[in-house]
């Protein structure tokens, strides 16, 4: 008998023992549901494959009496352009100041404590702040986003330049490299995988910041859709919309993994 | 003429002394081996050669001229580990010095300047048997793949020294005698100074025409770091006479066989 740690599913035995977890939770909610609606037909909680598939059809394929609109699509929209604008901007300001940090002595002398205690300010506790500030529009939403992850993207570009093999940059120098060609040909082109990877991990946590602001002040957007709903019970809506965000940001996640792949090819294990 | 002039040279970090009274005067196109038991400072006096380093006290001439305070194309280098760029192909890894000398802000070229520089670059890795591998990443490349890949990035830019820190010391012997063969007809073709630090004695021996012997001579039993290591032997090596047969593998020279590697 082999140990547990030499055995090996093959490809199709991996394939159903990853869809086994998924197919195990939709047969306990369907369970669970026709429990519960045996007992009282009129209960919310679990609602039945029926009613969701209704739902669903009056969210994402019905134009919104008042406005014309279909909302699955205009919330989708609205929260897609806010995690966007707050992802990029935050990219951005990780890229030029985590390379800063991690490259130049005095800069990182003068930023890298700053940071580190900015990195620890919750950010949710920022947010009636940011409302003050920003008012109740888009600009305080994607504020959130960029306070919420820019600090981690900054401090991991940062750790991974300082990581950078000192004979790497010496080198550079011995073939006539300047700061400025050292920042553009060697540290910038091997950062961006790691600042991808960085990007996937934060995809959580600006979900979570942005779902939370327009939980709070909002007109549109999934998160806000979510929270307004949730005062009629309407697991019907809710439950769809936490499956379509799980989607969405599993998406973005395997689409950041192949743009990395394709780009830094050098960077993958072979 | 004298490349290199090194004067009451001392080295220490904080109360640790690492190098001391060094005095010495290198011909232009030597192969100086240095050599010794690890933490003597063999490496210390390469970098400070690099200027990766500042010596203490004393003055180190280069052509008669204070060596730069920085590192720069003048001195090229070939480390143990980590001299290539992982991120950079083959041919790139060879462009990246022209590149950078001949655009200063982006580091890269266009138009007719890149391609009389990658003509270049092809020559080069056709001179350490690289060829077939110009679009490879350094990750495909064995060590000593790597290391010839190093020399030729080094080389492009035909520095006047060349600084090689245990280039060979990761290599399986048989490539290791390939790359003696190599260093040695480039060295000789170029007419470079070269400084190399190696543990291997033969090796020393073998390829310098000078092998310059660091050690610790002064001990104080009660403070083992008071006193620095020096140049204790600077005997002459083979590599210039016609006895050099006992390290030169039968081969061709340049360009070698890919298959080697």
């Amino acid at each position: 008998m082999r140990r547990l740690v030499n055995r090996r599913p093959g490809a199709a035995g991996s394939f159903y023992l990853a869809a086994l977890p998924f197919v195990l939770l939709v047969a306990a909610y369907l369970m669970g549901s026709a429990a519960r609606l045996a007992e009282n037909p009129n209960d919310k909680l679990l609602p039945a494959p029926a009613t969701l598939a209704a739902a669903i059809e009056q969210v994402a394929a019905t134009e919104d009496v008042r406005t014309g609109d279909i909302i699955l699509w205009t919330d989708t929209a609205a929260s897609l352009q806010r995690l966007g604008l707050g992802l990029a901007t935050a990219t951005l300001i990780g890229l030029v100041f985590g390379i800063a940090i991690g490259l130049i002595p005095y800069i990182r002398a003068t930023l890298a404590p700053f940071v580190a205690v900015l990195s620890m300010v919750p950010p949710l506790a920022v947010l009636p702040i940011l409302f003050i500030v920003f008012g109740l529009g888009e600009l305080s939403k994607v504020v959130l986003v960029v306070v919420g992850v820019a600090p981690f993207l900054v401090r991991d570009v940062a750790f991974r330049v300082a990581e950078l093999p000192g004979e790497l940059l010496i080198k550079a120098q011995t073939l006539g490299a300047n700061t400025a060609q050292i920042v553009l040909r060697v540290v910038l082109p091997q950062v961006m995988p790691r600042l991808i990877g960085a990007l996937r991990l934060s995809l959580g946590p600006a979900w979570l910041f942005l779902i939370a602001a327009e939980a709070i002040a909002s007109t549109d957007g999934l998160g806000y859709r979510i929270f307004l709903v949730r005062r009629y019970l309407a697991m019907d809506v809710i439950l769809p919309y936490v499956a379509w965000i799980t989607f969405l940001a599993f998406l973005l996640d395997l689409a950041l993994a192949r743009l990395s792949r394709r780009l830094y090819a050098w960077a993958q294990p072979s | 003429m004298t490349a290199l002039s090194v004067r009451g040279l001392w080295k220490s970090y904080g109360g640790r002394s690492v190098l001391e009274r060094i005095d010495l005067d290198v011909a232009s196109g030597e192969f100086c081996t240095l050599v010794g038991a690890s933490g003597c400072g063999k490496t210390t006096f390469l970098r400070i050669l690099l200027s990766q380093e500042r010596p203490t006290r004393g003055t180190v001439l280069l052509d008669e001229r204070p060596l730069p305070p920085e590192p720069e194309p003048g001195r090229g280098v070939v480390f143990q580990r980590y001299s290539v760029f992982p991120h950079l192909t083959v041919l790139q890894n060879v462009l990246l010095g022209p590149e950078l000398q001949g655009s200063r802000w982006l580091g890269r070229l266009f138009g007719s300047a890149r391609r009389r520089a990658v003509e270049d670059a092809e020559g080069w890795l056709a001179a350490v048997g690289l060829a077939g591998s110009r679009d490879a990443y350094p990750a495909a490349l064995s060590g000593g793949m790597q290391q010839r890949l190093a020399i030729a990035q080094a080389l492009i830019l035909q520095p006047r020294v060349l600084l090689l820190d245990e280039p060979f010391g990761a290599l399986d012997p048989g490539i290791r005698a390939d790359m003696h063969v190599l260093i040695r007809d480039l060295w000789k073709r170029t007419g470079m100074t070269v400084f190399m630090v190696t543990h291997d004695i033969k090796e020393a021996f073998g390829l310098g025409t000078r092998v310059l012997a660091f050690d610790r001579v002064r001990h104080d039993p009660q403070a083992p770091e008071a006193y620095g290591a020096t140049i204790t032997y600077d005997l002459p090596g083979r590599a210039d006479g016609a006895e050099e047969g006992s390290l030169t593998p039968v081969h061709d020279p340049i360009p070698l066989p890919l298959a080697k590697t």
